[in-house]
């Protein structure tokens, strides 16, 4: 066996890829061949490096170089003078935008790496199963601390200045959450984990508690220590079996540890924690309906005032945080409070994970630093829209949340910037759509999600909801009027204003949203009765598709209304505008070449 | 509920069901566990059971009818061999699951939510199950089926009959 | 056996330790070569546990006691699922993704046995971390 000095890797992204990098993939073999060093370098092709922009992307391994913007001519000299003489061809190397300094090493280049994981810093990197190696990678150290160096008052002051900000969807500052919770007097307390990810399109949750459950039975015993309750529930939804289980075995091992149970590290603190099943009700993400479905009963929200900081289970002083929050924990004790406000923007500190899912190239989950454009997610660590097709939009918040538009795609996320431009943070579903999305279809299949999961307790929300729905549904067959969108303008203001809890309060906001970015839109389905994505069903029209057909010429024959256009052995074209979907090409054709709505 | 819940024939798990709500401390608390736990037994929770599981806990059984209605977890129909769940998240939606539960609802001759008449197949739309990088995703009792096509549909229906011996 | 104290836990994590220099830089003093898989829900319905279940069995005919198979969770590549990362003593971590099939064969008879690294199915690192 010869051995391989070196590896050439070649960027085998999509957007690399469209910049010619896998003819550079042959080039550079061909090249090595010439030469005869086909025996000591390999060239490999990767999967993506998430800096799109920068492509054509070539790293030599493991001299951990890293060329960017690689053409076609650059390939001789990256072999005679890297290769041969192991001279680094400066031109090629990242420029830093500001200072313009030269950076070779991949490594120095962590700003390049646009994601950071905090939350998600085991995830894929420990076996969960083994709390071993949770220590091993500095696990239960911020606990140690915590109970033995540090009084609750600390922690909670450390948490606050961090920065610290619920990641569940409202954004309320953590630290101030434990310090109202510790206020009130009482014998006993509570802090309960929300596991019970609802929004349709987010799994960082899952993620977590299947990949680092021990982060979580950590904080929320620093939680514990921290408003002076000695029993935490995690609250999870029963879809989630495996996460259930890893939860299990890690919460065994820590009791097992004495890292739970009474006196831990010998502080006299004592804290244990089980597992609450959910049983599929979205409601029950809004805290107080999440507390009535831990005591047993139907998730129905209840008014706040009184919060569950004051008043929650068993009428006990509760504190409800969310898993990717809790995530966050252990860090910001064991580096500092300084760490963690340092990453972020003004108002928004550290990070946010995304789910990151619909019509892009690298679906995944993913975690940056507050303050991230849209656009440097969804085109660098993305690799853009599937098939090249144009970016239409971006839904985040989920059923809560808004559309982000091409217009915003230079927006830094944090959660004022994003509810500035008329969506929200919500727990960190991040949906991409092209051109072949129609929006209207897509506020349509929000609310009727969320006309569905409504608890029916408040009646802007269990009629409102229902009523908007089918004004949707009704543009969406082409029957809407013009009144419609007053209608569900105001409608969507009155459900706002008056709904009892989260769920109502923004439901209407995609239907908002979209009436604000897409009006072209809705107007195309009640006045030209089209949908311009052709997403609708009932609005689509008769296609023909350019592969299959061959020319014959039998449908422009039959079309009662002369609206299919072409010439003999060519293909044929059908002018939707006006096509009255008879169906009459679709029957004559007997090449399947004709596509039905 | 067209067919009578039996319980002669389900003795051995009633034990069980009896000896799971005996662990429970808070009694009135454990009413969506104990369902689970009569859920995963029975694989559905008809009134008959319902009624019997609010008994042992001292509850009013509308309370327990309350939250097995509530809850999009608990069925009160006897479900098919093979549940077929389609996911209904969003990633889903927009890679284009509505064709898929069409495929499946016309392959099947059911609509959503009903069985077969031989008891084998219920088709069934769940909400997101987390799996969206394999969207559209079904997912068939445990085993999940990713980036799913309307084609696809014949075949994972043979794969389950072909299981079955049928 | 119950930890009592903060170097209790340190004692147990400098035991440990080893592992995170061999998965972060891939430094350790013994040979043991590490191979991760993504046993996260997407990664198992991706058909990581038949990969998981293969490695084993790979490894266990070929005798290779220093191959030692480790389940994690999910490493957010979700479009390139199932992956699996090998951690050799002295060299960079590697991940591939979409390991299916004769990728796992090869996985041990290329990458491990014969130190080549597979063509195609290299993911890269896009992230750092806290830690």
């Amino acid at each position: 066996m010869a051995t391989q000095r070196t590896h050439i890797m070649v960027c085998g992204g999509t957007g690399c890829v469209s910049s010619n990098s896998l003819e550079m993939v042959d080039s550079l073999k061909t090249k090595l061949i010439e030469k005869g060093y086909q025996d000591e370098i390999t060239v490999i092709k990767t999967g993506c490096f998430g800096f799109c922009g920068q492509g054509p992307i070539i790293k030599i391994h493991p001299d951990n170089v890293f060329y960017v913007k690689v053409g076609m001519d650059d390939i001789d000299e990256i072999i005679d003078e890297h290769i041969i003489k192991g001279r680094t061809v400066s031109r090629l190397l990242y420029k830093e935008p500001e200072t313009h300094r030269t950076l070779p090493k991949h490594d120095d280049m962590s700003f390049y790496k646009k994601q950071y994981r905090i939350a998600l810093r085991n995830c894929g990197l420990i076996n969960p199963e083994d709390i071993n190696e949770y220590i091993a990678f500095g696990g239960y150290e911020a606990l140690g601390m915590a109970l033995t160096e540090y009084t609750p008052e600390k922690v909670i002051e450390i948490v606050k200045e961090s920065g610290l900000r619920g990641r569940g969807g409202g954004g309320f500052s953590t630290g101030l959450k434990w310090e109202y919770t510790r206020k009130p007097p009482s014998d006993q307390k509570y802090v309960i984990c929300n596991a019970d990810e609802g929004d349709p399109g987010a799994f960082m949750d899952r993620s977590i508690l299947e990949g680092d459950p021990h982060s979580i039975i950590e904080a929320m015993t620093i939680a514990g220590y921290a408003i002076g309750a000695s029993e935490g529930i995690v609250y999870i939804r029963a879809e989630y079996p495996l996460a259930i289980k890893r939860l299990e075995v890690a919460l065994d091992q820590a009791r097992e540890f004495g890292l739970l149970g009474k006196n831990i590290f010998e502080s006299g603190f004592s804290f244990d924690i089980h597992i609450k099943l959910g049983a599929g009700a979205f409601v029950c993400g809004e805290e107080t309906a999440l507390i009535h479905s831990v005591e047993g009963s139907r998730g129905e929200p209840t008014k706040k005032p009184p919060f569950p900081s004051v008043e929650g289970y068993h009428k006990k002083p509760t504190s409800v945080n969310n898993v990717e929050t809790f995530a966050n924990i252990p860090p910001i004790l064991t580096k500092g409070a300084e760490w963690f406000h340092s990453i972020g923007t003004e108002k928004s500190k550290g990070t946010k994970v995304f789910a990151l899912a619909g019509k892009i190239n690298n679906v995944g989950l993913v975690e940056v630093p507050m303050g991230t454009t849209l656009r440097e997610i969804i085109y660098d660590i993305g690799g853009g829209i599937i098939d090249g097709k144009a970016f239409k939009a971006v839904q985040t918040g989920g059923p809560s949340g808004g559309v982000i538009t091409t217009a915003d795609l230079d927006t830094p996320i944090d959660y004022e910037s994003l509810k500035a431009i008329g969506s929200m943070m919500g727990s960190g579903g991040m949906i991409v759509m092209d051109e072949d999305d129609c929006m209207v279809n897509i506020a349509k299949f929000y609310l009727d999600f969320t006309q569905d999961e409504s608890c029916g307790k408040c009646t802007p929300c269990r009629l409102g909801t229902k009523r908007m729905f089918e004004i949707l549904e009704r543009i969406t067959e082409g029957k809407g009027t013009m009144e419609d969108i007053e209608r569900l303008r105001s409608l969507g203001h009155a459900i706002k204003d008056s709904a009892l809890c989260g769920l109502g309060q923004t439901a209407p906001n995609p239907v908002l949203s979209t009436l604000d970015y897409f009006y072209d839109e809705y107007i195309a389905h009640i006045v030209d009765k089209k949908c311009p994505a052709g997403a609708c069903k009932a609005l689509a029209k008769y296609k023909i598709n350019p592969v299959k057909c061959i020319g014959c010429s039998a449908c422009a024959r039959v079309c009662p209304v002369n609206c299919i256009a072409g010439k003999p052995k060519e293909k044929y074209v059908i002018d939707e505008d006006q096509c009255i979907s008879c169906g009459a090409c679709f029957t004559a054709c007997r090449f399947d070449a004709v596509i039905k709505p | 509920m067209s067919e009578v819940f039996e319980f002669d024939k389900a003795t051995e798990k009633l034990k069980l069901l009896d000896a799971f709500i005996e662990t429970q401390s808070a009694k009135d608390e454990a009413v969506i566990s104990v369902l689970h736990k009569a859920q995963s037994l029975f694989g559905y929770l008809p009134s008959e059971l319902q009624l019997h599981v609010a008994r042992k806990l001292d509850v009013p059984a509308a309370k327990v009818y309350g939250v097995v209605s509530f809850y999009s977890f608990f069925t009160q129909e006897k479900r098919g061999d093979y549940t077929i769940n389609i996911c209904m998240g969003t990633a889903c939606f927009v890679k284009g699951i509505d064709k898929v539960m069409t495929e499946f609802s016309n392959q099947l001759g059911i609509k959503n939510k009903e069985t077969t008449a031989d008891g084998l197949f219920t088709l069934n739309d769940v909400r997101c199950i987390g799996a969206c990088g394999l969207a559209p995703v079904v997912m068939i009792n445990d085993k999940v089926y990713g980036h799913v096509k309307a084609e696809d549909v014949g075949q994972i229906i043979m794969d389950c009959k072909e299981q079955k011996g049928v | 056996m119950p930890i009592k104290s903060l170097d209790e836990l340190r004692k147990i994590r400098e035991d440990q330790v080893k592992k995170v220099k061999l998965r972060e830089s891939g430094e350790s003093g013994d040979t043991t070569i590490e191979v991760l898989v993504g046993m996260a829900t997407c990664g198992i319905a991706a058909g990581s546990r038949e990969v998981l279940n293969k490695l084993v069995d790979l490894i266990g005919e070929k005798s290779l006691d220093n191959v030692k198979v480790i389940q994690v969770g999910c490493m957010g590549y979700c479009h390139s699922e199932p992956t699996v990362q090998i951690n050799t003593p002295g060299k960079e971590p590697i991940i591939y993704g979409n390991v299916k099939g004769n990728v796992v064969d090869d996985i041990i008879e290329k990458h491990i046995l014969n130190n080549e690294i597979l063509d195609d199915h290299v993911l890269i690192k896009t992230f750092n971390s806290a830690l």
